[in-house]
């Protein structure tokens, strides 16, 4: 069974993918306006989760760490690790 | 610049060590058609390009390569956990073993070091768009080898992963060359470098 801190590390992946394939698509296509609407929204649902994941577990980016006075970044685990599972 | 995000673009948890197949999935790290060249490639070829768009292209799809060279790396970092002596005398690994334990470094299955000559920057933007597509198919074709070798689905989700962005970028960069090509205009007919030749022949103004 996964935890929820898997499950939403999970969802993150899947959305920041959305907005990756979408990023690639508009580089070539940037008058397409249906793609624009779909980017935005993933984007704002990707911006939102990682901002939940970061208070709740801990930060994804530096950019995130801004939840008081201790330096979480550096305790996070690595990518490598497996963390998934 | 870069910024780095403590997650994988896809995720990766191999159960199973499998030295075996550590080395030849070594080769999409530092090898002829590998993420290393792939990235280096796509972030080199930018300072040519004269249309932003295009650029823009190079930029993320360079990118998303640094992202799976770090895919690479881990698959081939967790096939090598926890091996024993036995398993790495047996496998095949002890020549890799010798010089870098189980450390990550960029060859090429075959033990030939990652050579900044397995891609081009050549200062001409259709020339290089050419190579990119190309180096797409080669890339996509040593994931198919790749996932005949391989039975661990663990494995096998994230090759097959790799391998459909390989796609996906064969077709964006069909599209770039689509829209580089377009600003040509008939005063460049034999489609010269439009980015060093002459403003006339590039379609900019």
């Amino acid at each position: 069974m996964m935890g929820n801190k898997e499950q939403l590390l999970r969802d993150i992946g899947i959305v920041d993918f959305v907005v990756t394939e979408l990023t690639l698509y508009l580089d070539t296509h940037p008058h397409d306006r249906n793609a624009m609407e779909y980017f935005n929204h993933y984007n704002r649902m990707k911006n939102q989760m990682e901002r939940e994941f970061s208070q709740k577990y801990y930060p994804l980016s530096t950019r995130l760490e801004d939840c008081g006075n201790e330096w979480r970044w550096g305790a996070a685990p690595l990518p490598w690790e497996g963390a998934c599972e | 610049m870069w910024s780095y995000d403590k997650r994988l673009q896809f995720p990766v948890n191999i159960k199973e060590p499998n030295a075996k197949l550590a080395q030849v999935i070594i080769s999409q790290y530092g090898g002829p058609d590998g993420e290393m060249g792939a990235s280096m490639r796509y972030l080199s070829q930018r300072y040519a390009m004269p249309y932003r768009e295009v650029a823009g292209v190079l930029t993320d799809i360079g990118t998303e390569e640094l992202a799976h060279l770090e895919m690479v790396a881990t698959i081939v970092h967790q096939l090598t956990r926890n091996l024993s002596m036995e398993e790495i005398e047996k496998s095949g690994f002890a020549n890799y073993y010798v010089d870098h334990t189980v450390g990550i470094w960029p060859q090429a299955a075959g033990g030939v070091p990652f050579n900044a000559c397995e891609f081009q920057s050549k200062g001409d933007i259709i020339t290089d768009l050419m190579e990119d597509m190309a180096a797409e198919q080669k890339a996509r074709t040593t994931y198919d080898n790749i996932l005949r070798l391989v039975d661990d689905p663990d494995v096998c989700e994230p090759i097959k992963f790799l391998r459909m962005r390989e796609v996906v970028h064969f077709q964006r960069f069909g599209e770039a060359l689509r829209i580089t090509t377009d600003k040509l205009n008939s005063k460049n007919f034999y489609a010269f470098n439009p980015g060093f030749d002459c403003d006339e022949c590039s379609g900019k103004n």
